[in-house]
């Protein structure tokens, strides 16, 4: 499923730069998004198959093919901006090599190649400070409940709770899961070994997959590896 | 082939293929046959029977005074057993009690049994009671030291009440032993308002830093210095301490806070050796003159620290969860006639690992252990 849904997208990013739906009229200056470079001589635009993402490439005119590297480096922008989201963007190849992101009209933000995509503020406003407090509120609430859960014997019967064995939830290795544990001779996501070890050193009873509580589990240890590298399968 | 029964199985292995493999050089057919016929048992060895199924025969013939004709004499511990009062069948009471076998297998027998502290895991009366009556079943002479799990709920009334003074020394065939209690920690929980629980329970836990640093303490450090004033400076020193008398990691109290005041009191004597609890691990370290070595627990292991563990320290192997005994067990002292300890870690599901006086003196670091 996962290789047809990349291989569809790269199609269609090759579809963008092939089947270019090419505007004879650019757009002037004065109607591109505030903190806009100021004009150039000439701008190619190349659209997606969605039309809604658009790659203004400047320093080149529409009357003569893009260079094939250029074209390249379109056509991945695109499937990468259509993979991001389904709204409006606009990005801007500058003659600098600068890469800069507009969506649904808002102000233009800079995007590194090579890192992930910047967030893009929908709906034409940034989030306010308000709003990151609580996310960053709620998201500590739930790690939190995890720390005392983790730090709790109630989970179990005979007294025994998780940080007795994991302290700072050491040797834990969620960035590890999925992954084929030898014992349990199944693929184990990190929520089957809590379990495991809630019904075995803890003699309590499992939580279902969708407990709250089990995901509070999974978000204390894993906030507790915090700079560890994925690693699949390992160990 | 001979076995050395105190190498890790990998090492074992290896060295049985190498050596294998070596004497594959210019065979007849008769030769040939009978090396694919031990190469069969190789495998078999490997696979088909897991290590513990030799383990206490080696144990019992590789820890006896015989096999180590420097060693004078032998003491056995018991560790960190941390018993709920659960009754017997709870799986630490039933670890306690495997450990208690053990050592009662032991032939000959040793002089004496350490117990390495935290007997109990809240410091209950009930707790204390449960250890009391498990450790009664040692036949050979128990010497108790205390734990911090044993101490912060009543602030050791009880275990002193079941086992006397934490804080002693006697002498043993020519050598001078001492135990302390070395988890005193400053009073965090008056300003905090914590009922007694609640003061024994931070405490019980690694990863929080509302607790104290472990510290022998100014009184505790005066009757040593008073103590070894008697002692001349030839006489062999071994030191009990729950808590490693050096700094390892602080964030889970795998700490002594002054540990370095009571390390220079020690500095003199031509041989020290400080015996510990607390860390659940093989555990291995040297500062100058004194040599560390870490109990095994029977209760459970614990990871070792992301950073500070000392460079001498050959690693146990990496625990099995599903197995409740792997990472945990006893084990026995040789004390050589120079004064200097052998130690022998007796894994229960694993090959024994021992860490001997010269590997310790040789301060050569050990091969990186296995990764967490």
């Amino acid at each position: 499923m996962r290789d047809k849904k990349a291989l569809f997208l790269i199609i269609m990013g090759m579809l963008a730069v092939l089947v270019v739906v090419l505007f004879r009229s650019v757009p002037s200056i004065a109607q591109t998004p505030a903190h806009a470079k100021p004009a150039v001589a000439s701008v190619r635009q190349v659209t997606a198959c969605d039309h809604r993402k658009t790659v203004i490439v400047e320093g080149y005119s529409d009357d003569q093919p893009l260079p094939p590297e250029k074209a390249r480096e379109v056509a991945t922008l695109l499937t990468k901006l259509m993979q991001y989201c389904t709204e409006e963007v606009q990005a801007r190849i500058t003659t600098d090599e600068r890469i800069l992101l507009s969506v649904n009209g808002s102000a233009y933000v800079q995007y590194i190649q090579g890192q992930p995509l910047p967030f893009l503020p929908v709906q034409g406003k940034e989030p306010t400070a308000r709003e990151q407090q609580v996310w960053k509120a709620e998201l500590t609430r739930v790690v939190q409940q995890g720390n005392s859960l983790f730090h709790d014997s109630k989970l179990g019967t005979n007294g025994i709770s998780c940080d007795m064995c994991h302290p700072n939830a050491a040797n834990t290795h969620p960035e590890t899961y999925p992954k084929f544990q030898t014992q349990l001779k199944k693929v184990a996501l990190l929520r089957d070994m809590i379990n495991w070890c809630i019904q075995n050193p803890l003699e309590g009873k499992p939580l279902a997959d969708d407990d709250p509580q089990l995901k509070a589990l999974e978000a204390y240890i894993l906030s507790q590896r915090t700079g560890k590298v994925v690693e699949v399968g390992k160990h | 082939m001979t076995r050395d029964p105190f190498s890790r199985r990998e090492q074992q292995r290896a060295a049985e293929r190498k050596s294998f493999f070596d004497s594959l050089c210019n065979v007849s057919r008769r030769v040939f046959l009978q090396r694919a016929g031990q190469a069969a048992g190789i495998a078999m060895a490997a696979s088909a029977f897991p290590p513990h199924s030799f383990q206490l025969v080696e144990f019992v013939t590789g820890g006896s005074p015989e096999a180590e004709p420097q060693v004078a004499f032998r003491f056995a511990y018991i560790s960190d057993s941390h018993l709920f009062a659960k009754g017997m069948t709870h799986r630490f009471a039933k670890a306690a009690l495997k450990a208690v076998d053990d050592i009662n297998a032991l032939d000959p027998q040793p002089d004496f049994v350490l117990y390495g502290g935290d007997l109990a895991q809240l410091g209950q009366r009930e707790e204390l009671q449960l250890g009391k009556q498990i450790l009664s079943g040692v036949k050979a002479p128990l010497k108790m030291m205390v734990g911090e799990h044993d101490w912060f709920f009543d602030m050791g009334e009880t275990w002193q009440d079941f086992f006397g003074k934490p804080t002693y020394s006697f002498d043993h065939k020519g050598t001078h032993f001492i135990t302390l209690m070395s988890v005193n920690e400053k009073d965090f929980w008056t300003e905090r308002k914590m009922t007694p629980m609640q003061r024994m329970q931070t405490v019980a836990g690694l990863d929080n830093g509302t607790q104290s640093r472990f510290e022998v303490g100014d009184a505790q450090r005066q009757w040593l210095a008073e103590d070894l004033k008697k002692v001349p400076k030839t006489t062999p020193v071994v030191v009990f301490s729950h808590s490693p008398l050096y700094k390892y990691y602080r964030n889970w109290n795998f700490w002594t806070d002054d540990a370095e005041q009571v390390q220079r009191l020690l500095f003199p004597y031509n041989s020290v050796t400080v015996i510990h609890g607390h860390t659940h691990q093989v555990l291995t370290n040297r500062i100058q003159n004194i040599s560390f070595h870490g109990m095994l627990a029977t209760a459970w292991p614990w990871p070792y620290a992301p950073e500070g563990l000392p460079k001498l320290t050959v690693q146990m192997d990496r625990v099995d969860p599903f197995d409740q005994f792997d990472g945990c067990g006893d084990g026995t002292l040789g004390c050589r006639k120079d004064g200097q300890l052998n130690m022998n870690y007796n894994l229960w599901s694993r090959n024994p690992m021992k860490v001997t006086y010269e590997e310790v003196a040789s301060g050569k670091p050990a091969a990186p252990g296995p990764s967490y």
